[in-house]
């Protein structure tokens, strides 16, 4: 018997409660905003399928009272599947029904569905069979507690669609209401007899004949196989198997594609290039090593016994010291890949993987904070103009501009599903992990269009003697957590790739569906058992399953895996699949055969799933078995080491930038910093700091914010919001990871895509600049903070690409060292790009832009001495510090007056270091009441921000400001975003002091807060900018405020 | 504190305890289901917040079932034996579906926590209004800010009857409270241009008085907890273990020095209780 119950929300005295209609009308909005059809009228309920040969009507009416249905909001319609009670009722229902409306065809007593409309057309939407169905799962457990046993259970969503042709229903159901990666759409009443759970799985051991094939017949069998290996490996693999003899397993040639991925070992980075930029020529044996790994070893070198790096760039992140009890762990990942083609699968799995990260650093860091830094194409591009909104920057208005959604390239998810999916997958994974979401940055590009950026970093506590781990011979391989599936099948070999408009549907396979609480239960026990001791060496089953997790930690040693003892979700999986299924909430132990009883017990007790699969074994080997018969024998040697190296190619040249053209709807103005900045014809210098502040990268993020819990584990010191109505933006986050301590670990961030189209080099340097002083901003101690590598780029075969990504890594080398920021850890996702063919028939393809993110993790020692940035009082002094030159390249003043050119911020590393000890020095001394970082829009959008934060307005005189050069043009005293700049609200009677402070360090008073609730600038005694503050912040606000 | 998958803020609600002179312990619900005799042994019973089993069939549901089928008569118990029961958030939606706090008639169910008005998860600071009554937990305090951050935090009550009777019986201890109400100054945000210029009139006490997002959920009379007939079982949205040290306050560099945060007075009143 198959069942449907159907949840409606019922019609409340209150009025008003109807969620339901309100996720109908979310939907007819989504239409309306995407094109699709106006004017819809949508009804919607959630509902459960049920399968069970003993389930009678009962029982089923039983487990929706008592489990499923909120009686107080709710109400039910069940049937068996088909029955046409369940598609009649979509069109609201009789006032005060709350019983479940039985409608299983033989006998409907109260007949209480009273649809008029049973013509309305419904679609439904349930997941494809073998993805992962948390609710079920949970649904399946819980009915137990009422002795009701289903065979299966699976969620369905259900939408009647009024005002709509078929087609357009067609077109919404497929665009708008699912994802065809996970999901399936059913038009009209449902017509399923019974619900998939796989079946029997048969061995056969697969072998692929290699040894005879030609060149192009390998790189065949590398695509096809969706292995992404280049030629030079195929024959690497070829060589290795003629040597010994015969063909390889499907399960060996996976292994290999795995292991020598891009995803996994970074063969491009860190590999040989031969370099060529304006100096000359250079030749990296890893470029990795001789630029960011040495300047971690240079400075650590100068630190000598203060070191305070502990384990960089060996685990799965990078580790620091924090006090005398605790290490801290950082690590950043990203999600591009999966995000582009499921965002909230891709994003919730993104987190998920990065905290699994952490868990699996040293024994088990207990994770303490979550970042996340997207990169969106605009969310508005291809829509029709909103009324009132302040123009959005980055989406021009220009003729080839449509109104529908339509026009954008084939397989690209409209820019706002994106954003929406995304951050509601963040959301829900960070939130249910308990973990606080606490730092962040989004930054909008079209070149993002069909490839966004999903950073996800998370940082952890680790006690500082379960730092290390090191699995021992003779350890059981023990598997803890989730069931393996068929999810993120090649998930590691495909984020190596270009994604292309076929790619939803090649790929479908490798997105993932998260279930958080079954990671929080691993996490659980996790803790425990290393506190009790009970493993040698951890690690998280990410990208590759567990090929990487278990060739990772038996590298040095050798295993032997008998993949039949993995727990599966459903039958039918081969042993191939097993190996490499990238099912998400899994971790991987190393443990004593003697501590395994307790570590069972303990898994047991909380009712978490750990399986011993195999053994570390003194061979040397990657020995797989599958009831009992061989199906991999590897050599760790050649798996880790035996791949070819190759030399590439990279060339650093002032800026080519591929502009796609010839598609409707998609307008890409490449960036020409050659040509001179045409200065604007009578500025409006008030009108550019409102459409500034209006602009997508400089908005409030608030909608996102406010949707992540950042104060759960109650650490929270200086929140993403602060001032007078907690809505003023925050530099950087400080917590207090030890509650009963007072020492604070400071997280913030930099970038700006932006300026790598004049100079990567000044752009990593910038946005390490950015990070560093965020931190400082809120006082944390510049001798003390760690920083992270993120490279997102285009496709490095490419050696203009290429050589881009060596010129910032070159950076990354020098300012690192110039300002003691050490890198702990790093990862790149490169070949970002997507391709289309136009409306032309030609294929195009974009490039994201050169996305460097910069995280960086501070310290301070007393949480009590941190300052926000918000305005405290009216009659305290305003000083800028830091020089202000002409830099106006790359900025958001040329982006929304739409100039080109100018000079590119430069960061000038040995002054900065300098300015940033005086700031930390004045911080810490209790001088400065508050304090902003200038970034994006310069001193005017600093200034705004702290007035409307604090609610007060503040008088700038702009002359006295300290310039590298005499300044002539107002523009660029007011909006040059130059770097290492602070803007410090500081009390009169202090001002001594504080100038003592930053002697030796370009800085001066250029104003003070005031009473008035208006921001006004001069200079020489001319008002440039005057507003109210109100204003001010209701722009700010405007933008994203969905 | 009684913990279940997806339970994530025991640690600092026990830590928020044990700052006020108690000793917390943290037991996973299995093992109170393998030896529900030993409740006995504790004073005051705290389900911390969190995402318990998720919170996949709705706010709470599953923990609370399993309370309601496994651990109703050792809770009753517990409490008839003057013991005290705190439930936050997710913690509060779990003793919803149990009876301990607005008992089911015979109509059924006559409260819940559902869907906040704005349909997603929020966390923002807000005030409550304490009218403490009897509740061993609220005793002597007025107002309070806390943070809240959840997604199904909107109290509904079945009828109006429900709310008055709740009222008369002096449950109706914590209630959102607007920013007007609390002599406050500030920059008007966009949540503020948008919504109703002056407060609320509301027709009956169902309704909201407090506009968004000071209510922040749409709760109806504006109600942030509850606490039974007895006084000793208290459940609430915000979350009191978030804001025990002066640093957790979203303006802390910006007001006046405090000596503690205000949430640390619920714990305080509970080991006082007992002393």
């Amino acid at each position: 018997m198959l069942w449907e119950i159907d949840i409606h929300s019922a019609d409340h005295p209150s009025g008003g409660a109807r969620q339901a209609d309100r996720a109908g009308e979310r939907v007819a909005a989504a239409a309306r905003e995407l094109g699709l059809a106006d004017n819809l009228r949508v009804t919607t309920a959630r509902g459960f399928l049920v399968q069970g040969q003993s389930l009678d009507k009962s029982s089923i009416v039983r487990l929706a009272n008592e489990l499923l249905v909120d009686a107080v909001v709710e109400r039910a319609v069940i049937g068996t599947v088909g029955n046409a009670s369940l598609t009649d009722c979509g069109l609201r229902h009789p006032e005060g029904t709350r019983d479940c409306g039985l409608a299983d065809g033989s006998s409907n007593p109260k007949s209480e569905i009273r649809n008029p409309k049973s013509s309305v057309p419904t679609v439904t939407v349930l997941l494809k069979p073998g993805v992962m169905d948390p609710v079920a799962q949970s649904a399946l457990m819980a009915a137990a507690d009422l002795a009701i046993h289903p065979e299966a259970i699976a969620t369905l969503r259900k939408y009647w669609i009024d005002g709509a042709d078929d087609a357009q229903i067609e077109t919404i159901g497929r665009k708008l209401l699912a994802n065809d990666a996970i999901e399936q759409v059913f038009f009209g009443p449902l017509e399923l007899q019974r619900l998939e759970v796989g079946h029997p799985y048969k061995f056969e051991l697969r072998t692929i004949a290699l040894r005879d094939l030609n060149d192009d017949a390998l790189m065949r069998l590398s695509r096809e196989g969706q292995l992404y290996l280049q030629l030079a490996e195929m024959q690497t693999i070829q060589r290795h198997f003629r040597e010994l003899g015969r063909e390889p397993s499907d399960a060996e040639l996976e292994t290999i594609a795995q292991t020598w991925s891009e995803h996994c070992s970074h063969k491009t980075l860190a590999g040989r290039i031969a370099y060529r930029d304006e100096h000359g020529e250079r030749h990296f044996e890893n470029m990795l090593k001789e630029t960011i790994f040495a300047a971690t070893r240079e400075i650590r070198e100068r630190l000598g016994s203060d070191d305070w790096c502990v384990s960089v760039f060996e685990d799965n992140a990078g580790v620091v010291r924090f006090d005398n009890e605790f290490n801290l762990a950082f690590k950043v990942e990203t999600h591009n890949h999966p995000s582009a083609l499921e965002p909230y699968g891709g994003a919730n799995t993104g987190v998920g993987g990065v905290i699994r990260d952490v868990m699996g650093t040293g024994l088990g860091a207990k994770p303490i904070a979550s970042t996340d830094v997207f990169c969106f194409a605009p969310p508005d591009l291809g829509l029709k103009r909103a009324g009132a909104s302040p123009p959005p920057i980055g989406a021009e208005d220009g003729p080839a501009r449509s109104d529908s959604a339509e026009t954008l390239p084939a397989g690209v998810i409209h820019p706002r599903r994106v954003m929406r999916g995304v951050v509601e997958g963040v959301r829900d994974y960070g939130n249910r992990m308990g973990i606080p979401t606490v730092n962040g940055a989004v930054y909008f590009d079209v070149r993002y269009l069909g490839n966004p950026l999903v950073y996800c970093g998370n940082v952890g506590l680790l006690p500082r003697d379960k730092s290390y781990k090191r699995a021992e011979p003779g350890d059981l391989i023990v598997t803890v957590g989730g069931r393996t599936g068929r999810d993120g099948i090649h998930g590691a070999t495909f984020s190596s790739a270009e994604l292309t408009s076929h790619s939803e549907h090649l790929s479908g396979g490798a997105v993932q569906i998260g279930n958080a609480i079954e990671e929080k239960k691993v996490l659980d026990v996790l803790l425990a058992a290393r506190d009790r001791g009970l493993f040698h060496a951890v690690t998280d089953c990410g990208a590759g399953g567990f090929s990487s997790a278990v060739g990772e930690m038996g590298e040095k040693i050798g295993v032997e895996v008998h993949l039949d003892r993995a727990p599966l979700k459903y039958e039918g999986l081969s042993y191939t699949e097993i190996w490499i299924a990238e099912a998400q909430e899994r971790m991987v132990l190393a443990v004593p055969e003697d501590r395994w009883p307790e570590l069972d017990a303990l898994c047991q007790s909380e009712n978490v799933e750990a399986t011993v699969i195999g053994r570390f074994v003194p061979t040397g080997r990657l020995q797989l078995f599958y009831n009992g018969e061989r199906v991999a024998d590897l050599a760790m040697q050649f798996l880790h080491k035996g791949r070819p190296p190759v030399v590439r190619q990279a060339v650093y040249e002032r800026l080519r930038i591929a502009a796609p053209r010839g598609y409707p709807g998609l307008r890409i103005d490449p960036p020409n910093p050659q040509s001179e900045i045409r200065n604007p014809k009578s500025p409006d210098h008030t009108a550019t700091l409102l459409r500034i502040l209006a602009s997508l990268n400089v908005a409030s993020k608030e909608w996102i914010v406010r949707q992540y819990d950042h104060e759960v584990q109650g650490g929270s010191v200086v929140k993403p919001f602060v001032g007078a109505a907690n809505d003023g933006p925050s530099d950087a986050a400080v917590l207090r990871p030890v509650l009963g301590s007072r020492r604070g670990v400071v997280i913030a961030c930099g970038m700006n895509p932006h300026y790598g189209d004049f100079d990567p080099y000044h752009m990593a340097a910038s946005a390490i600049d950015e990070a560093v002083r965020n931190c400082v901003a809120v006082g944390a101690d510049p001798q003390r903070i760690a920083i992270l590598d993120n490279f997102c780029w285009g496709d490095c075969e490419r050696p203009e690409t290429l050589g881009s990504l060596v010129r910032a890594a070159i950076a990354c080398h020098d300012v690192a060292i110039a300002l003691g920021t050490p890198f702990i850890s790093g990862k790149d996702s490169l070949n970002n790009e997507f391709s289309y063919t136009d409306s032309t028939g030609q294929r195009q393809t974009i490039a994201i832009p050169s996305s460097l993110l910069i995280s960086a993790m501070g310290q301070v020692e007393d949480v009590s001495r941190c300052v926000t940035m918000d305005l405290k009082q009216p009659g305290n002094l305003l000083y800028l510090v830091g020089e202000t030159r002409d830099e106006l390249g790359g900025s958001h003043f040329n982006l929304v007056n739409d100039l080109q050119g100018g000079q590119v911020p430069t960061v000038n590393p040995e002054r900065a270091c300098r300015t940033f000890a005086a700031v930390h020095r004045a911080i810490n001394s209790g001088l400065v009441r508050a304090c902003h970082d200038l970034s994006e829009g310069g001193l005017t959008v600093a200034a705004a921000e702290m007035a409307f934060a604090g609610g007060f307005g503040a008088r700038i005189e702009i002359d006295a400001m300290p310039a590298s050069t005499a300044i002539d043009s107002p523009s660029v005293r007011l909006f040059s975003e130059s770097n290492t700049r602070f803007l410090c609200e500081v009390l009169s009677e202090r001002a001594d002091e504080f100038e003592r402070v930053f002697s030796g360090v370009p800085s001066a008073r250029i104003g003070e807060v005031v009473a008035d609730e208006r921001l006004v600038i001069a200079a020489g005694g001319t008002k440039l900018i005057d507003a109210g503050i109100a204003e001010l912040k209701h722009v700010w606000q405007g933008s994203l405020g969905w | 504190m009684l913990r279940a998958p997806g339970t994530n803020c025991d640690e600092e609600t026990a830590h928020a305890f044990a700052l006020a002179g108690g000793v917390p312990e943290r037991w996973h619900v299995n093992r109170m289901l393998d030896e529900p005799k030993r409740l006995n042994e504790f004073q005051v019973l705290c389900i911390p917040g969190g995402f318990s089993y998720g919170d996949d069939l709705g706010a709470g549901r599953i923990l609370g079932n399993q309370i309601q089928h496994h651990l109703a008569n050792a809770l009753e118990s517990f409490r008839e034996s003057g013991n005290l029961i705190l439930g936050i958030c997710n913690g509060f939606q779990v003793l919803l579906k149990t009876n301990l706090l607005a008992p089911a008639d015979e109509r059924g169910p006559t409260a819940t926590l559902t869907l906040n008005d704005s349909g997603r998860f929020e966390a923002r600071w807000v005030r409550v209004g304490v009218e403490p009554g009897k509740c061993v937990f609220l005793s002597g305090i007025q107002e309070m800010e806390l943070p809240v951050a959840h997604a199904e935090g909107k109290f509904v009550v079945r009828d109006e009857a429900v709310l008055q009777q709740m009222a008369a019986a002096g449950q109706l201890v914590l209630k959102y409270r607007a920013i007007a109400d609390c002599g406050t100054q500030r920059v008007p945000g966009i949540a503020d241009l948008s919504k109703q210029s002056e407060i609320r009139n509301p027709k009956s006490e169902i309704e909201s008085s407090v506009p968004y997002p000071e209510n922040p959920n749409g709760a109806m009379g504006d109600v942030a907890g509850i606490c039974d007939a007895t006084g000793r079982v208290l459940g609430l949205m915000p979350h009191p273990e978030r804001i025990v040290d002066p640093t957790q306050h979203p303006r802390w560099t910006r007001e006046p020095r405090r000596d503690a945060g205000d949430g640390l007075r619920v714990f305080q009143n509970a080991v006082r209780y007992f002393l």
